[in-house]
């Protein structure tokens, strides 16, 4: 259950403003795919165009096309919402749903999809959402506690469970470890790294060295200047780009000598 | 840089401190002083009514025959308004924050927010001359079609002045309050749990279910109960609007009458045993409302835990 993803020369607009310039990339199933570069450069913004959800914002819209093994994202009649509920995300600030519990999270959106489900189908998908990220053994005590209680590092686990409760075909993390210590960091690598075996991961990260530890293909983005729109300037194998990329200003940023 | 450099102070900051932690302080001590004289005064001048002999209270049996049915006419006004405004005012309050383009959400917000600054004699006035004559033929049908019902019980009322209108009117006072004040709270609804909602595939009713209207819970219980606040007190609107009587589960026949529109329609020209009588009124209007508070306090500290305050 996992999907590749194949961007031909897609455009994000904002209202006018273009963020997001021609953008061409082929990211593999099963595989970790690492976006890096500075601030602004619309790596984000591009994450959140694979599953719609730039769209929340208004004036939002793209040109071009997002393929999901050869579905169009982006095709005529396509809805959002089905969209989002096969291409997950994690958000960069761990938000589980503070009104519920930690079952109740991870059943959230099982409940969306699939409205009816027996409480002996719950536990059971519980507990492997829950094993599969990583969280299991932490929570099985208080799963009726809320998730907001939890410390954010196994929030962000939590939500990642919940993500990965309804089966997605690619998760999408938008620099899931920003708001966590070293140690919930490498909680959350070591899972990604367990994920690729089922899922395909894409992941935007502003910490090299995660790029590098957990991604098998990394794409640098960069911005010419304010104003101007992001583009993408390599995408590589991992390994390639960090010890011998062939632009130059992915070799500076990766190096540190960057500005 | 020696000890004494610490224990100097600068005399103007400590100055501004001072002044400013006691002004809040008196300003504290203001309101609990101004509470308590008010409570004290209704206690005070209704002992006489409490205590007075019962052929000598109004209706010849005593303080609780008088009270009781004005306590239930002014629940039951309170209730229909709550029960119409509340969920109006919670879909005009979604509508605003989270369905409507932006040109017209503003526009609507200001509409709303300019319903509550009408007079409540204005409501009155409407609800006498207008409403009750226009909603008299639904209370015929009502009596005619649904009287087996002892709320909808005929013959109903041929001016239309009952505490069904009453109410009615009550449940457009109050709107623009819990409107307003529930649309804030959407509005605050931390985008992050927005987007948590839409990225599992919530469409964007799924996703008010299950991020906006958890979070605003408390808030709109504070809103209803401050809706309720109002309707319990409203005096003008329903004084003009109900015509009066003893107390009827009926209501759509003229009876029934409210704590605050008694005391104001028989106010200017009592005395004596009759002005006791009516502030222990007031003054058992003041513990329902207390308690009304205090219930809606214990509703919303119950549910501290999944609050997402924590």
């Amino acid at each position: 259950m996992s999907k590749r993803i194949d961007v031909k020369d897609l455009n994000v607009y904002y209202g006018d403003f273009l963020a997001v310039e021609d953008v061409t990339i082929n990211i593999e199933a099963k595989s970790v795919t690492a976006f890096i570069g500075p601030s602004g450069c619309g790596k984000s913004t591009f994450l959140r165009t694979l599953n719609r959800m730039h769209e929340v914002l208004p004036g939002a819209r793209v040109e071009g096309e997002v393929l999901l093994d050869g579905d169009n994202l982006y095709g005529a009649g396509v809805d959002p919402v089905t969209v989002r509920s096969q291409i997950g995300m994690v958000f960069q600030r761990p938000n589980p749903f503070p009104t519920m519990s930690i079952r109740d999270n991870v059943l959230a959106g099982v409940k969306l999809n699939n409205k009816k489900i027996s409480k002996g189908e719950a536990d059971v998908l519980v507990e492997r959402s829950l094993k599969g990220a990583n969280l299991w053994n932490e929570v099985k005590d208080r799963l009726d506690k809320p998730g907001s209680g939890l410390s954010g590092g196994q929030q962000q686990r939590l939500c990642i469970a919940r993500a990965i409760a309804v089966e997605p075909q690619v998760i999408l993390m938008d620099e899931p470890c920003s708001a966590l210590d070293p140690i919930s960091t490498l909680a959350i690598e070591d899972l990604i790294n367990e994920l690729k075996d089922q899922y395909t991961v894409v992941i935007v990260t502003h910490n090299m060295q995660q790029a590098a530890r957990v991604s098998d293909k990394t794409a640098f983005f960069n911005i010419a200047g304010t104003g101007k729109p992001g583009k993408l300037i390599e995408f590589g194998d991992t390994h390639t780009m960090f010890s011998n990329p062939a632009q130059k200003a992915t070799e500076d940023y990766v190096s540190g000598r960057f500005g | 840089m020696t000890a004494t450099s610490l224990t100097t102070t600068q005399g103007a900051g400590r100055a501004g401190d001072k002044v400013f932690s006691g002004a809040a302080l008196a300003a504290g001590c203001l309101i609990l002083a101004v509470l308590f004289g008010v409570a004290l005064f209704l206690v005070v001048q209704a002992i006489p009514a409490l205590t007075a002999p019962s052929a000598e209270i109004q209706g010849g049996e005593g303080f609780f025959a008088y009270i009781w049915p004005i306590v239930i006419g002014t629940l039951i006004a309170a209730v229909i308004a709550l029960v119409i405004a509340t969920p109006i005012a919670i879909g005009v309050a979604l509508f605003i924050s989270h369905f409507a383009p932006r040109g017209l959400a503003s526009g609507l917000g200001y509409v709303v927010d300019l319903l509550a600054a009408i007079p409540s004699v204005i409501y009155g006035a409407w609800g006498a001359a207008f409403l009750a004559k226009e909603i008299s033929p639904a209370y015929n049908w009502l009596a005619a079609n649904m009287g087996w019902l002892p709320i909808f019980q005929g013959p109903a009322s041929a001016t239309g002045k009952t505490i069904l209108t009453a109410g009615i009117v009550l449940s457009v006072m109050v709107l623009p309050i819990i409107t307003s004040l529930s649309r804030e709270i959407f509005l605050q609804t931390p985008k992050l749990h927005e987007e948590a909602a839409l990225a599992l595939g919530a469409t964007r009713w799924e996703m008010i279910k299950m991020s906006v209207l958890p979070f605003a819970r408390p808030g709109i219980i504070s809103a209803v109960m401050l809706g309720l606040g109002r309707a319990l007190g409203e005096t003008m609107a329903v004084a003009l609007v109900l015509s009066s009587g003893a107390l009827t589960a009926s209501l759509i026949q003229s009876g029934n009458q409210t704590i605050a529109a008694e005391i104001a329609l028989n106010f200017p020209e009592a005395s004596g045993l009759k002005v006791s009588t009516l502030i222990a009124a007031g003054l058992v209007l003041f513990i329902i409302t207390l308690a009304v508070n205090m219930i809606a306090r214990w509703i919303i500290s119950r549910h501290k835990e999944f609050s997402g305050a924590n």
